[in-house]
């Protein structure tokens, strides 16, 4: 899928200069494109490693595992097909956790983890069960607290207030999270309704 | 405030806190480091994209949609890459932020969106492929929808908070 966006992304732009004569801002665009990749990285590296360093001393002195226990209840409540004290939870708990703090590497992982518990709980059968739908409802939503990311771009790119969007941010998560498990319902509902009738 | 609370409690758990630092640092270096082949391939990409008037042709031919619900077209492109590709989005915010600055209606909204969501594609097959799970039922469907959503509430709350 990503090839082909590429793909078309650059023949279609390629195509298009030669009908309106952009050559030149075209073969110009692709010096300074991997220049400013190149720049936006090196821009990135000093927000990274501050960020990852001061979690990882959370995530050490146990701070991280307080935070999880907070969203133990909820995500109890979530995943009503998962006993509580069963290993799949804890790895759902601990990419909750990863991604919340922005720490989307981290969290892949656990996530990958976490799915093959739950692929456990189902029986080892190869469809997604009712839990791994709701797993991947809050994962693709995105929800998390501090977009590290965005930020360091942000300061790249010298904004006078990098950080201001993370209030905007966290809303937006929110509210598509919030669908996400209300879709997410809605399906199961509609799926255990069809196994009936 | 959260800096102090992690060194703190760092301190009252007598933890290496320094060498743990640098530990999870090497880890934010490397993630940096490795995304510049896919930031190099991106950007060079949506820059030709935009370079060549392509981008502008684009966003003409959706815009009058999407004055219909208040979106700016420009923001069309990055809606569309998002479930798609992390990188792709990325690099196609960058050139957002570039062009119309962090700052701005557009760039706030960029970055807002780029903050709210995460790659659906990439998640439902990484997850389920290492798991090895092959009928993925309505995960696809229930990631798209909340895309759709977080794209929406984004438009909403930064209008509402930044106009």
């Amino acid at each position: 899928m990503v090839h082909y966006i590429w793909m078309f992304l650059l023949g279609a732009g390629i195509v298009t200069a030669m009908f309106n004569g952009r050559m030149d801002e075209v073969s110009e665009a692709l010096f300074t494109g991997a220049e400013d990749a190149v720049t936006l990285c090196f821009g990135l590296i000093s927000v990274m490693v501050f960020w990852l360093g001061i979690m990882n001393v959370a995530r050490r002195s146990g701070l991280l595992d307080t935070f999880t226990t907070w969203l133990r209840p909820a995500a109890v409540r979530l995943f009503p097909d998962i006993p509580p004290d069963h290993p799949a939870m804890g790895y759902i708990l601990s990419n909750m956790t990863a991604n919340l703090m922005g720490l989307g590497n981290a969290a892949t992982p656990m996530g990958i983890k976490a799915v093959k518990e739950m692929k456990k709980i189902n029986d080892n059968r190869d469809e997604a069960s009712r839990s791994m739908i709701t797993f991947m409802a809050l994962n693709t939503a995105g929800l998390t607290l501090i977009p590290t990311t965005v930020i360091a771009v942000r300061m790249n790119y010298g904004s006078s207030e990098p950080a201001e969007i993370v209030g905007a941010a966290i809303l937006a998560t929110g509210c598509s999270t919030a669908c996400a498990l209300v879709i997410d319902r809605f399906f199961h509902i509609r799926r255990t309704r069809k196994g009936k009738g | 405030m959260l800096l102090l609370a992690v060194i703190l409690h760092a301190a009252l758990k007598q933890v290496p806190a320094y060498d743990s630092f640098v530990e999870g640092g090497k880890d934010g270096f490397q993630m940096a480091v490795s995304l510049i082949p896919y930031l190099v391939g991106m950007l060079t990409a949506v820059s030709v994209f935009r370079a060549s008037g392509a981008m502008d042709l684009l966003i003409q031919a959706i815009a009058p949609a999407l004055a219909l619900v208040g979106m700016p077209a420009e923001i069309a492109p990055l809606a569309m890459i998002r479930p798609i590709s992390g990188t792709g989005a990325l690099g196609m915010m960058s050139s957002l932020l570039e062009e119309y600055g962090p700052d701005s209606f557009i760039g706030r909204l960029a970055s807002t969106m780029q903050g709210s969501t995460d790659t659906t594609l990439y998640v439902i097959t990484i997850y389920f492929g290492a798991a090895g799970v092959k009928h993925i039922g309505d995960a696809l469907k229930v990631g798209l929808a909340a895309d759709a959503a977080g794209v929406a509430a984004s438009v909403f709350i930064v209008s509402m908070i930044f106009l």
